[in-house]
Parts: structure tokens; sequence; C-alpha cells
């Protein structure tokens, strides 16, 4: 997983949920974070796909149990598309 | 601007700089991630600001949650302080009609109805049934809701039109028959726009050329919405809060009466100081004919009401004879309110314009090509609506219609007429400079400069410089290159040259000093400045280098000569402002000295040299 992509999902998922970066580590799921509920995954995941410039199919969003799996996610679409 | 220095201004209790600092990353990355942050920081300092309260309500057949953020951080950016109710999914008809229902208790300012075709009216989107039935149903139902909106709130309303599908279900029969789904489409918006013109505080926004603007495919999203009725892309929710903020700015007072316009480089290309009134760029062809569609952006905007203004660093004479003269003008004096063209900072000239027109700062918009000169006016009169033009002129006419400041609701005839109101007071001029804050501004930019003496590789642009430059030029003595290197040969001789940097980028080789020294005297033969750095200290510089340079070589007094042309009056005050003394005032030029034993020029402090000679 890349550093760089990671720190800035911590980033935009800390602003959607209206947390600090440091309450949302790499590990965070929906079950630690009650705040992290539909409407938020939603919210995170088109700004985390406006962000990148990438986007997630339905099927992709349910995989996004924690962070890192978000991170990864986005690791993997912008490994698909090539350098820009 | 940076969420780092945003979270340092806002810890360090800075509430209105971090709220400026907070506008120019937005408008840097307009994204659902930079809205997010805006909201959440903007929580924080709320308290901290003055910001006026706002009750949206919007109601929904859609996913519309995202917005929410978006919608929020745009209205915290123009001073409001939203709060939004979003209804539940397609309960338009309950919420309207029931006085009891939460939309009345939430005593909504704005109510938007946001409502998609394939929701609203099925039949319609399907293209199948009766469609001209349908869209006279469709109308109906809506015009009762409406109705009986108005008889329990009087809020605003802003209905959303109806959009057209991206194909027609009968493919490209649909225009064959009487009974299309487009004409169906369009016969239901129409009476939508019908019954708002009848209606009062009612507004109709055109949701179908909103999505067209930015194409039908690029704004949904087809899989997010079959899975989870999210249908339009991120972006797109930017795009529709964007476009709630033309109807929230007028709603709430937040308008420009005035846009006080640059001319060199903005309202034409070029500048006419240095290349004449026939060598700007203006006209039916490209590049000139980006800046005649400016023009005639403006012209739409001043049938509006709104006050065209002039506020530009120029030689009035040379400037009102383009506006005058100039064949392809588009805008000429008539149009514009008041003018200044003068070589005083802009805040200061804004100021006056304010004062002249007796309208506040708060209701001016600015536009200028140079970001030194937008920054400046942002650090000077944050009231001001700084409008972020692109470097591409192409591009201009659509970053001023994305600006919300010049929308309205309605148009009165005092409107229509205002421009002629204020034509009898123009071209006056007095302004008053606050040079303590003009000196903290240049300190703000980081300038470097590179001094050197005349090289090879630098030949060409020295003598293209003697030859070009009008406005900052003292003697204006034109030399060719080959003509320029007999010169520097001579003995005593000095070729100085100035390179100048900012944060905002390189500006290259912009200054020339030229003087020979005899004896004990240093006499400076020329002494100019490209236009770009005018008014920024770089001539104190020059002139520091060459009084020390001179003395090291022998010389006990730097002459300075000013020779008067139709152009150059920037440089005027050149040898005065350093401490020369008027050594003779002949008709046709003056004669100034400085006594290099007495008297120091101090190098500005804001500019960092970095080669010390």
């Amino acid at each position: 997983m890349t550093e760089s992509v990671l720190i800035d999902v911590r980033r935009l998922a800390a602003d959607t949920l209206k947390l600090t970066v440091d309450e949302v580590p790499p590990t965070a799921t929906r079950d630690t974070l009650p705040v992290w509920d539909s409407v938020a995954h939603v919210n995170m995941v088109l700004a985390v796909e406006q962000h990148f410039d990438v986007q997630f199919l339905p099927e992709e969003m349910l995989e996004m149990l924690s962070i890192e799996l978000v991170a990864m996610l986005v690791d993997e679409k912008l490994a698909a598309r090539g350098p820009r | 601007m940076t969420r780092e220095q945003v979270d340092g201004l806002i810890a360090a209790g800075e509430a209105p700089a971090a709220a400026a600092g907070m506008a120019r990353l937005f408008a840097a990355a307009p994204t659902a991630g930079s809205a997010a942050f805006v909201v959440s920081r903007f929580e924080q300092i709320a308290p901290a600001l003055t910001l006026a309260p706002l009750r949206i309500a919007i109601l929904r057949s859609f996913t519309i949650e995202p917005l929410v953020a978006a919608l929020r951080a745009r209205c915290y950016l123009a001073g409001l302080d939203a709060t939004i109710q979003l209804g539940d999914y397609n309960l338009f008809a309950q919420e309207l009609l029931d006085p009891a229902s939460r939309l009345y208790a939430f005593r909504p300012d704005v109510v938007i109805l946001a409502a998609l075709t394939r929701d609203f009216a099925p039949t319609l989107w399907s293209g199948t049934g009766d469609q001209h039935g349908e869209a006279a149903a469709s109308a109906t139902r809506l015009l009762q809701w409406l109705g009986a909106f108005r008889r329990i709130s009087e809020a605003s309303v802003i209905v959303q039109a109806f959009e057209q599908p991206p194909f027609a279900a009968a493919g490209i029969l649909d225009g064959r028959s009487d009974d299309g789904q487009r004409k169906a489409i369009q016969h239901l918006n129409d009476a939508v726009l019908g019954a708002a013109r009848e209606s009062r505080s009612t507004y109709v926004l055109d949701y179908d050329a909103l999505v067209s603007r930015h194409g039908r495919l690029a704004w949904a999203d087809q899989h997010k919405d079959l899975a989870m009725r999210v249908p339009i892309r991120p972006e797109a929710y930017g795009w529709l809060a964007d476009e709630y903020m033309r109807f929230v700015h007028p709603l709430t007072g937040r308008v420009c009466k005035a846009i006080a316009i640059d001319l060199d480089n903005t309202l034409w290309g070029g500048v006419v100081g240095e290349e004449g009134s026939s060598g700007i760029k203006l006209g039916a062809e490209y590049p000139g004919n980006a800046f005649t569609a400016l023009q005639h952006h403006l012209k739409s905007l001043a049938a509006r009401g709104i006050l065209l203004t002039l506020c530009s660093k120029n030689n009035p004479d040379e400037a009102v004879a383009v506006l005058r003269d100039h064949p392809d003008m588009v805008l000429r004096p008539d149009d514009f309110s008041a003018v200044r063209c003068n070589w005083d900072d802009k805040a200061a000239n804004l100021r006056s314009l304010a004062a002249e027109l007796n309208i506040g700062l708060d209701s001016f918009a600015f536009l200028d090509d140079n970001p030194v000169e937008r920054d400046w006016v942002r650090s000077q009169l944050p009231e001001v609506t700084v409008i972020d033009l692109p470097a591409d002129p192409v591009l201009y006419v659509d970053a001023l219609r994305r600006v919300p400041v010049f929308e309205r609701l309605s148009l009165s005839a005092e409107d229509r007429a205002r421009t002629d109101q204020y034509r009898a007071e123009r071209l006056r001029a007095e302004v008053e400079s606050s040079s303590a804050s003009v000196a903290e501004f240049l300190r703000s930019l980081d300038m470097t400069a590179t001094i050197e003496a005349l090289a090879p590789s630098t030949l060409p642009r020295v003598a293209q410089l003697t030859q070009k430059t009008n406005q900052f030029n003292a003697t204006t003595r034109r030399y060719s290159e080959e003509q320029l290197s007999r010169f520097a040969a001579e003995e005593g001789a000095i070729v100085r040259t100035i390179r100048v940097g900012d944060r905002y980028g390189d500006s290259g080789l912009v200054g020339v000093l030229m003087a020979r020294v005899t004896g004990g005297r240093c006499e400076i033969d020329t002494l100019l400045l490209s236009c770009r750095v005018i008014g920024r200290g770089v001539e104190t510089l020059m002139l520091a280098d060459i009084a020390a340079m001179a003395r090291t070589l022998g010389a006990s007094t730097l002459v300075g000569r000013f020779v008067p042309t139709a152009k150059n009056a920037p440089a005027s005050d050149v040898f005065s402002r350093h401490g020369f003394a008027a050594a003779a005032d002949r008709a046709d030029d003056t004669w100034w000295a400085l006594d290099l034993q007495s008297a120091v020029i101090a190098p500005p402090d804001f500019i960092k040299v970095t080669n010390p000679t």
C-alpha cells in the first residue's frame, strides 16, 4: 500500500467523519468508528473518488471495511490506470 | 495555502485569516474532500466569525446527502452558516401539503425542490404511454403543491426543472411525433417556468441545462445509481451545489453591484503603454477575439445593472484614447461609470471608486489578470470579490460566468438604466495611499533579484528592453544590439541588468541601468524597468547598486537625467524619490544629482539579492 495514498485516505475520512487524522488509524473499521455509517460511507467514497480521479463499483464499495482496505482499493485502481 | 497552514491559523486564533485561507484552498481544488475539510474547520471557527444563518430545506427524490457538505462549504465561504434539512425520499406531496410537516417545523428560508424526471414523472422518463397527457398532469400536480406551499410559507422556493434523458425512448423517431418525449418534458418545464414567473419568490433552476453543460453521460454514475440510488458523480454534486449558490447569493444579498476592470491583458491583449493602440490584441481574430468575447460578456453584465469601472495602471490619456478610438473596442468610455487610470495601488483606487459611486466595497468585484494585484487587493480589502482569472484569456469568459455574485433574481428598469445614472461623474482621481501596508505587501511577495553586468547571453534581451520600454524609462534611449555592445566596451561604461522573481515565479530580466563614469562623475544614461515590476522597489535596488559601484570606481557624484515623453510619467519621480537634488530643470529634460560622499541609497529589505556584488 502506498504511504501517500493511505495518508490522503485518512485525511479524507477524517474530514468527512469530522474526526482528527489520529482518530482514523489505518486499522479503523466501521465497527471501531460508530460515526462511519452508511451515509458517511457514501460521502467518504465519493470524496476519495474525486480526490484520486477514480471510480468504484458498488461491489468494491462493499469491500471497504477498513481504512486500509479503502487505500488498497485506491492503489489497485491507480496501478490499473498506469502512470499519467 | 495548505491544510496545515489553515490549521496553524486556527490554532493561533486567527479565524478570519483561516477563513480566507480556506477560500484559497477551496478555489484551487473545489472537491468533495476540500468541502469536507472546509466544513469541519468552519464548525470550529464559526463562533469567532460573523456569519449569517441560513436555513435550507431540500425536498428530494434521490440521494443528495453528498451535496450537503458541498453546499455548506460554499455557504461558509460566502459568509453564511447554513443549516440544511433533507426531506425523505419522494415525500414531496406529504411535506408540502401538510402544515404540520417536518418541513414547516424547520422554518426554512429557502426550499429546494430537487426531483429527477424519472422519479417525479416516470412515464415521461421511460417515454411510454401518453406523453402529452402525462406532462400536463405532472405540471398540474407540481403547481398544486407549490400553491399549497405558498399559502403556508413565505420562504423562497427553487424548483429544479426536469432533465431530458440522454437518449430518447423512440430514438431518432422522437421528433417526428406530436407526442414525443422531448417535447413533453419541455412542455412540463415551460409550465413550471410560467408558474414561477407568476408567483412570489419562486424560481426555476434549469437542471437540464446544468446537466447538458457538463454532459449527460459524464454527469451520471449508472452503477451507483442502480446499486444505491446515487445517480450522479461526485463532481456533479459539486456542480449542483455551485448552481444552488447562484440563487443563494442574490437571495441573501451577497451580490456585487460593480466590477473594477484592469486593462492590459484583461480587457485587451498586450500592454498599450508598450505596444501602442495598434499593437494590442483585440478584434475578430485569435487571440484578440478572446478579449472581444470578454468585453461582450461585460457588456451583458452592464445590461443587468452591474456598473463597469476601470482600475488600471496606465497613462489615462493613452487608455482613454484606446477606449474611444480603437475600432475593435466593444466597450466605450460611456460604458464605464468611473475610471481610475493611474499609477497608484489598486486597493486605494478601489476605495476611491467605491467612494465615488457611493457603494460599499463589499459590492465590488475585481477583475485583473495579474495574480500579484489580485493578492494585494485580497490582502487589503477582504470584502472585495476577487475573481480568479485563468492564465489563458480564452477561458476568461467562463471564469466570469462561474461567479455567482452577478446573478439577479429579477431586473427592474432602474437596474437597466444604472450605468447612465453614473455617467456624469467620471475621470476623477484623488487617492490616499497607505505606504506602510504597501511595504508589508511587498515583503509578502518574497522577491528575489540577481544583478549582473551585461553578458553576451543577455545582450539581445537588454537591447530589446531599451527598444520597447516606454513607461518606466528615464531617458527612452533606444539601442540596437550593436550600439549596446559598443556602449559597454567604452571606457568607464557600466551596464547592469536585473532579474526578478517572486513567489509567483520568475519575471526574467526586467530592468536595465546603463551609466558612464568619467572623472568624479557617474552619469546614468539609461534606467528602465519592464512594466511587470513597476512599483515593487526594483528601481531602488538598481540605484543602490549603481551608487555603490560608482563610489568604488571613485565617483563622488551620481547624475541622473529624466527626459519626459508622452508615456514615461511613471519614471518622472524616480530620482527625487531617492534623494537626488534637482540640478537643472530645462525645457526638454531635468537633471538630478546625488552626492555620493554624504548620501546612501539603502536597498529595499524586502528583496533578497541572490548574488551580492
